[in-house]
């Protein structure tokens, strides 16, 4: 009953296989272990390519299927991707070259162990992405964590120790129950796979067809259970307390690839998971959930604002910034999904570019100590305009990438829930406020220690990581349609999952309210006068018709 | 001359790992002294050759199903099944002896027969159809145990444990026999797979008669010091870290197996249909064990002690599989024992040539390093230990998998309740296991200290151990269907 195309599986598996090419390397053989990572990397970037030119953009199937047995009757090795996973795997394949080059020279101790540990947490990461067995997703949700315990054990900072057991007992706890919540369903249905395939039935199809009938306690506790691991993952205040340990304490590329995608891990699943598989808990929970995601924007952005350390600033802006994707998410609105899932990918690339750059700055000094630093742009004028660029991409100015995310979230999330969105706008000020005033401190004014005032600028190679990270955020933020588009049939299937006949909310679905795409003005139950109007205007005459 | 009769022809069939254990473990005695000193290693290869042909013999008795001497020993896939587990422990803890005893300077033949003995014991536990013969089964297992333990006689700690278990697991025996007595009193009969019909005789209003459950729960007792599960663990962790290593090994796996199988019959078989009365036992002894097995682990500096005190708490959550009482439930026990044995005997051979002479580098500080050190043994040791932590890829994990998933089975609320307890004990559990790679990865080695090579014989068994680990971890089908046959098996009547 297999498929023909093996593409996910090249995919999934091609830095696994890397990995056995390593092994036969000498470990003291630094050089090639180097080259053949990275090689193997951007083979696997260019495969994953790949996706986009068969990706069909008009189904919210998912695409490039596999399906095979593996064990038993239940489980199943099922593979596919839809809008939303396609280019969560190209983040991975994309993040993961300039992780290894960005070790190229930092990384001197076990060369051989740290590039075996990245390759094998991209395989995880994408495995994730692509599963579409719940047991196949757990298993490689699980698969991430032992090389990531192992990258900020062995290679990162002063309490590097701490942090790796903070950072695997807090995941462990919540995918352990979530493990419980997958085994709790299989009984229900007896099947582990999501969708199903040709004569197969899948978790989703039974749910939503009513055929297996959730109480509303049980859904509830389900959803808890797969909610609480993903929250961890993201994560949502107030479970965040790992994340600035980790973040600070892992060598430059864990950062990157913690922050760059494996947050996303925890976003992704919700919207997945949680919100498909338990809509009417997911609607229960979205107010208590969204507030929480606002506290989160909000303390995780005043927390970042009087850091001392540059890299727990940034790490704390994690905190703000997938707040906004959360709150995207439980907005439960077309536009506000789009942005969450947008906003995942920009993060992804505005985060670590962040963490690129403070890796190379700490590089040269060995310290995150904002006092350490201060006029840094005068020795190092390439690197710090860089860090300035990406600076102001993470701080969503227009037209950079996490502007589009943000904005999209706030729009949508307006539509239905001025409150929260207004809340949440106060976030996107305070990034600008922490940003730039620690750039200000980094950057900018006299130099103040005396040993900052030989540093080398920023290297080819510096520089090659830099500008591709650039061009992405340029990219990301003119071209939005490219992403949006493929996006678009799968976000709005997962609301119409998302979505029971009863609720309320559904009257804001199909948002006229149209960002950059303009795509949901062609909608013909929208009024042409209506495009007219702006936002404010019209919701207000909503409000006089009420 | 009469020809030799057809059934007793199969009846020697059915016990023929027993007796093929027995006769190496004989043969070993005899042969023990024309050895020379310098060449007594041979004597472990006999015995490794014993348990092959047990192995061999147990593929001969799996032709004849049914029971034998009048219903005292039943082959069944369930018995198959233990068999095959108990005897691959025994394998592994004597590939990790030779060169254990070799470096102790205990190298002897009784010692090879006495766990072939204890071997034929616990296959005698995992076929018993019938009370007393599993006591006969215990008792053999457990006496040459008892020797085995005290085996470094010029070590109090050993000594000490020996004792210790010697003298508390004669009263656990005794209450089993006991427990044995009452139930025959009730049901009238000792066969496991009659007594519900005695007690359906016997009962009043289909109420069980009081001296029926007294009874059970005096076998519980028994049997529950053997398993070493709460409240009757605490002698567990004493005696495990006193025995030699390879010892505890055997003692941590086989035993518990073949109890386990035994626990199974008992309650499963004899008092399935009041499963609602024994299981809040079960229920609040899986767990107190949990977590005292656990939390325990949690504070220790010995790697010996900790994954003594990790064993504890694995018995823990195979009585949670346990407690489901169903056909999937029991499926789950088995499964996991094999999935345990393979994990729990790789790890203490680990510790059994880390340990290096004298057994002094035990405490969790003598492993720093080890990665960089011995980076292959350091693996192996890893992977058992994820397996133990239950990530997945690992045997352990399917072990908690299936547990928790036929526990959830029975959907009510006690035991979702009990999985969920569990599943945080797993995460508690993490931190101890993690302790251990921290000190092998993330420390900086000792730098006076060069271990030495991992001889060819441990080599072999870990290599086993750790195949056996990764392949029930990624292809565990057909041992589950195995387990599954074999949990159906036990409801089956010849």
């Amino acid at each position: 009953m297999g498929t023909h195309s093996l593409l996910l599986t090249v995919i999934t598996f091609l830095p696994l296989f890397s990995v056995a090419a390593l092994l036969l390397l000498r470990s003291e053989d630094h050089a090639w272990i180097r080259r053949i990572a990275l090689a193997a990397s951007l083979a696997e970037f260019a495969v994953s390519l790949l996706l986009l030119r068969g990706f069909d953009t008009t189904t919210a199937n998912y695409q490039f299927q596999e399906f095979h047995p593996w064990i038993g009757q239940a489980i199943h090795y099922h593979l596919g991707v839809d809008g939303i996973s396609l280019f969560l795997v190209l983040l991975t394949t994309f993040l993961t070259p300039l992780a290894i080059l960005c070790s190229w020279q930092s990384v001197q101790v076990n060369v051989k162990g740290f590039f075996i540990a990245l390759l094998v947490i991209e395989t995880a990461m994408i495995g994730v992405f692509v599963s579409l067995d719940l047991f196949l997703f757990f298993v490689f949700w699980e698969m991430t964590l032992i090389p990531m315990y192992f990258l900020i054990g062995m290679w990162g900072h002063d309490h590097r120790i701490y942090a790796a057991v903070k950072f695997i007992l807090y995941t462990m706890f919540g995918s352990i129950l979530m493990l419980v919540a997958i085994l709790w369903l299989y009984n229900l249905t007896g099947t582990f796979d999501l969708p199903g395939f040709s004569g197969v039935q899948g978790i989703q199809g039974m749910l939503q067809s009513g055929q297996v009938m959730l109480p509303p306690h049980t859904e509830l506790l389900l959803f808890g259970a797969f909610f609480l691991a993903f929250a961890i993952k993201v994560p949502l205040f107030p479970l965040h307390t790992w994340l600035p340990d980790a973040h600070t304490e892992a060598p430059t590329a864990g950062s990157v690839i913690l922050a760059g995608v494996m947050l996303k891990l925890g976003t992704y699943g919700i919207l997945r998971f949680c919100v498909p598989l338990f809509p009417e808990a997911a609607h229960k929970m979205a107010q208590p959930i969204a507030v929480l995601a606002i506290i989160g924007i909000v303390y995780g952005a005043l927390v970042a604002t009087v850091q001392t350390n540059l890299k727990r600033l940034v790490a704390y802006t994690s905190v703000s910034h997938l707040g906004f994707v959360i709150l995207g998410i439980f907005a439960f609105n077309v536009t506000s999904i789009e942005g969450a899932v947008y906003q995942m990918l920009s993060h992804g690339i505005s985060t670590g570019a962040l963490f690129l750059g403070v890796g190379m700055i700490y590089d040269r000094r060995h310290t995150f100590e904002i006092k350490q630093f201060g006029g840094l742009a005068t020795p190092m004028p390439v690197l710090m305009s860089f860090f300035l660029f990406i600076s102001l991409s993470s701080l969503a100015l227009p037209p950079l990438n996490g502007f589009v995310g943000e904005f999209l979230i706030l729009i949508g999330t307006f539509v239905g829930h001025h409150a929260w969105a207004s809340w949440a706008a106060s976030g996107a000020v305070l990034s600008a406020i922490y940003l730039l005033w620690a750039y200000q401190r980094v950057a900018l004014g006299e130099i103040t220690v005396e040993k900052n005032r030989t540093l080398p600028d920023a290297s080819v190679r510096e520089r090659v990581i830099l500008a591709t990270m650039a061009v992405a955020i340029i990219f990301m933020g003119v071209a939005s349609p490219i992403f949006t588009r493929r996006m678009e049939a799968s976000v709005k299937n997962v609301i119409e999952q998302a979505n029971p006949p009863q609720d309320a909310s559904r009257h804001v679905l199909d948002s006229p309210v149209a960002p950059l795409t303009q795509k949901y003005l062609q909608k013909d139950n929208v009024s042409p006068e209506l495009h007219a109007q702006p936002v404010l205007a019209r919701i207000a005459e909503r409000r006089v018709q009420q | 001359m009469t020809p030799f009769p057809a059934d007793q022809f199969a009846n020697l069939h059915r016990l023929a790992p027993e007796i093929v254990l027995c006769l190496f473990g004989l043969a070993l005695m005899v042969v023990d002294p024309f050895i020379a000193a310098a060449r007594k290693r041979v004597l472990g290869w006999i015995g490794f050759i014993g348990t092959l042909a047990a192995l061999a013999a147990v593929h001969l008795a799996v032709h004849f199903p049914g029971h034998s001497y009048s219903g005292l020993i039943v082959v069944d896939s369930f018995s198959v099944f233990v068999h095959i587990v108990v005897i691959v422990a025994a394998a592994l803890a004597i590939l990790g002896s030779l060169d254990y005893l070799e470096q102790e300077g205990l190298q002897r033949g009784e010692y090879y027969a006495l766990v072939l003995f204890a071997a034929a014991g616990m296959g005698i536990l995992a076929g018993a159809n019938e009370l007393v013969t599993a006591f006969i089964g215990l008792e053999m297992s457990s006496i040459s145990t008892y020797v085995l333990v005290g085996f470094r006689r010029r070590s109090l700690l050993s000594n000490e444990a020996s004792m210790k278990y010697f003298l508390l697991g004669s009263f656990a025996t005794a209450f089993f026999l006991y427990g044995i007595a009452m139930v025959y009193g009730a049901a009238g009969t000792t066969l496991i797979d009659k007594i519900p019909a005695g007690l359906m005789q016997h009962s009043v209003a289909g109420h069980l008669p009081a001296l029926a459950l007294l009874g059970l729960g005096l076998i519980f007792v028994g049997l529950g010091f053997k398993v070493v599960v709460a409240p009757f663990q605490i002698y567990g962790p004493d005696v495990y870290e006193g025995a030699p290593t390879p010892v505890t090994a055997l003692l941590a796996s086989a035993p518990k197996a073949a109890t386990f199988a035994l626990m199974v019959r008992v309650f499963y078989v004899s008092f399935g249909s009041s499963s609602d009365i024994w299981f809040w036992a079960i229920w609040v002894s899986a767990i107190l064990t949990m977590f005292i097995g656990n939390l325990a682990a949690l504070v220790q500096t010995n790697v010996k002690r900790m994954l003594a005190y990790s064993s504890i708490a694995h018995a823990g959550y195979i009585l949670v599989a346990f407690a489901a009482s169903t056909p999937a439930g029991v499926a789950a026990v088995l499964f996991y024992l094999a999935a345990y044995v393979l994990m729990k005997v790789g790890a203490f051979l680990v510790v059994t040539h880390l340990g290096q002479q004298g057994e002094k580098r035990l405490a969790i500080q003598d492993y720093a390093g080890l990665g960089l050190k011995q980076p292959v043994l350091a693996a192996c040791f890893s992977l058992f230990l994820l397996s133990l932590l239950g990530l997945p890829a690992t045997a352990g994990f399917f072990g908690k998998l299936f547990a928790f998933q036929s526990a959830l089975g029975v959907g009510s609320r006690p035991i979702i309740w009990l999985v969920i307890i569990a599943a945080i004990n797993s995460v508690i559990g993490a931190y101890y296991y993690l302790r251990v790679m921290i000190a092998m990865y993330f420390s900086e080695p000792s730098a006076e200290y060069t271990p030495s090579l991992v001889p060819p014989a441990l080599v072999f068994a870990l290599f086993i151990a750790a195949a056996g680990t990764l392949y029930l971890g990624i292809l565990p089908g057909r041992v589950l269907d195995f387990a599954k046959a074999a949990a159906d098996s036990l409801t089956q009547t010849f």
